[in-house]
């Protein structure tokens, strides 16, 4: 930044990047009031992806309303899944089988390992770096196939339901996952030789969005962001839930609360998740993975078609539902991007009162003008990459 | 899960201290809510964030809740937590429709867009907002789609054939025939 600046005479100019821009991650809308290159104000206009999913899910029966929870951060669906049939769970106060628990570790720490990788893939993109995305993306093909393996799916999973989860975590599955932690320690390495020494991708991110702790808290950051600006918090430690106070994991934290310590915070969450996904295969017991109540869970498929009770099991649980008790619960995991909670009010009846989705990506993005504001225009697109806000989530 | 036992600091400070502003104190599913007046939230909220007992320096979330055809109409449900003491607490207010709630954004300046959304998906006005306006709809959308009159498929216009036919004089909040 050069000295004379009060000499130059430039007109304040307001640009709108986005909504369609290749490094608007989705649909984000940003108006920017320049002055020169520098930015004076930047506000972020989002809402371009509203699909009204909470009055949706208030005309839904409690099942009902699982797919409708991928579509919200459609990069680690199973994340969504969990904070929705965790909250369930919660208001209708019932304990999970132990396989079920760790089946959703797993399953958890998969689609966090899938939505970094794609959070750096993009951020790199965006910066130029594009050998990283392609890479990103190989390797999240291989947690991608393990999805398919796991529940036929590939993005939108609806693996996890209230109760339980669909399907049996199977060896092949759990082999698959095995091969996987074997290649990845390797590849993740292979993307810190690119980046973490790279000059270019130091200079476009060290110094740049800096918040300190006091304001990002202030602001409601959360997750892997705000650990950068180092604040000690991961709900998996500080509340656990699941298994999570059974394994064995480190949360990393950042000093300087840049977008380079966001990097590589997320860099080292990678690799701490697949140490709990080691950990979760190893002590996975045998058993049911899912909870012994009939009007919650429905009849295996092959019972339908030979079995009359279990076609009217079925037809109930599809028709009817269950009724959830009067009250209200809020319950909240740790998303790859922050807290994702979902507050539930019940009125006793099988359809939610109300739910409410606390969506990470949508409280990030107000940190956008404190990390953007007197800094350059090339900055913005490394401070929204380093949120890694998904619109999906963000504009519900 | 951690639990709130009866006798916890989150019930036991905020009752004695505010106890002709708490109307009810409930505990459910191990989360304590209290319902307080809306004269009282902001120097609840204050005292929340300051005492070194509680310290809830972290806003979760503002959430708007419509009860249609119950006085007064909306809750409005706030979430938070206490990085330092790892524990959470629910507050509580009932506004009636074309009521003011002090806005919280002086406290945790990060309820500024959770507010905005309450107030475009519900009409709630919080009063000493920054920036109250709509977040998700258009600037010049009618209505307010989280209200329990609102039609699921919305209101007929040149984008949305199917939606229902809207009634002559309409106003945000009137009563749909």
């Amino acid at each position: 930044m050069s000295d004379n600046n009060d000499l130059i005479a430039t007109k304040e100019l307001t640009l709108h990047m986005g909504p369609q821009h290749p490094s608007a991650h989705g649909v984000l809308h940003l108006i920017l009031d320049l002055q020169g290159e520098k930015i004076v104000h930047a506000e972020p206009d989002i809402g371009y992806l509203h699909r009204g999913t909470e009055k949706i899910a208030e005309g839904l029966l409690y099942h009902q309303f699982v797919p409708y929870t991928d579509r919200l951060d459609y990069m680690s669906a199973m994340s969504n899944n969990l904070a929705y049939v965790q909250a369930v769970e919660k208001l209708m106060g019932i304990e999970l089988p132990e396989r079920a628990k760790y089946i959703r570790v797993v399953a958890a720490e998969l689609s966090r390992v899938a939505g970094h990788l794609l959070a750096i893939g993009s951020w790199a993109l965006d910066l130029g770096a594009m050998t990283i995305l392609l890479y990103a993306m190989r390797e999240r093909e291989y947690v991608l196939d393990i999805f398919e393996q796991i529940c036929g799916a590939r993005m939108t999973l609806t693996y996890l339901r209230v109760g339980g989860v669909r399907y049996d975590f199977t060896d092949g599955c759990k082999e698959a996952c095995r091969t996987m932690l074997e290649v990845f320690p390797a590849r993740i390495d292979e993307y810190e030789t690119i980046l973490t020494g790279n000059r270019v991708w130091i200079q476009r991110n060290k110094g740049v969005g800096v918040l300190t702790a006091e304001e990002a808290i202030d602001l409601g950051l959360s997750g892997p962001a705000l650990r950068a600006s180092g604040v000690k918090w991961d709900i998996r430690k500080d509340e656990p839930y699941l298994v999570y106070d059974r394994l064995e994991f480190d949360v990393p934290t950042g000093t300087n609360g840049d977008c380079f310590d966001r990097y590589l915070c997320r860099m080292e969450e990678i690799r701490q998740s697949m140490r709990i996904i080691k950990q979760a295969l190893r002590d996975m017991p045998d058993g049911p993975f899912n909870v012994d109540i009939p009007e919650i869970v429905p009849p295996v498929k092959p019972d339908v078609y030979k079995n009359m009770e279990a076609l009217i099991h079925h037809f109930k649980y599809v028709s009817q539902g269950f009724k959830a008790p009067k009250g209200e619960a809020y319950s909240s995991i740790e998303a790859p991007k922050g807290e994702l909670g979902v507050y539930i009010v019940s009125d006793g009846s099988e359809r939610p009162f109300r739910l409410k989705i606390r969506s990470p990506s949508f409280m990030n993005l107000q940190t956008v003008n404190a990390m953007a504001e007197g800094r350059y225009l090339a900055d913005v697109v490394a401070v929204v990459s380093s949120l890694d806000p998904v619109f999906g989530e963000c504009d519900k | 899960m951690k639990t709130v036992a009866e006798d916890s600091v989150l019930v036991k400070k905020v009752v004695d201290n505010f106890w002709d502003a708490v109307v009810a104190t409930t505990l459910f599913r191990g989360e304590v809510t209290h319902m307080v007046k809306v004269s009282a939230i902001v120097s609840i909220c204050d005292f929340l964030k300051t005492d070194p007992d509680l310290r809830m320096n972290y806003l979760v979330d503002v959430i708007g809740v419509d009860y249609y055809a119950e006085t007064p109409r909306f809750e409005v449900v706030y979430h938070l937590y206490s990085l330092p003491k790892k524990h959470r607490i629910r507050l509580k207010v009932r506004v009636n429709e074309g009521d003011q709630v002090p806005s919280v954004t002086h406290i945790w300046s990060g309820a500024n867009w959770p507010e905005r959304e309450a107030f475009d998906m519900f009409g709630i006005v919080f009063e000493g907002h920054p920036d109250l306006r709509r977040i998700y709809m258009a600037e010049d959308w009618q209505g307010h789609p989280l209200r329990k009159d609102y039609p699921l498929r919305g209101y007929k216009d040149r984008y949305n054939p199917y939606g229902m036919e809207r009634e002559e004089e309409w106003s945000p909040g009137k009563k749909q025939g």
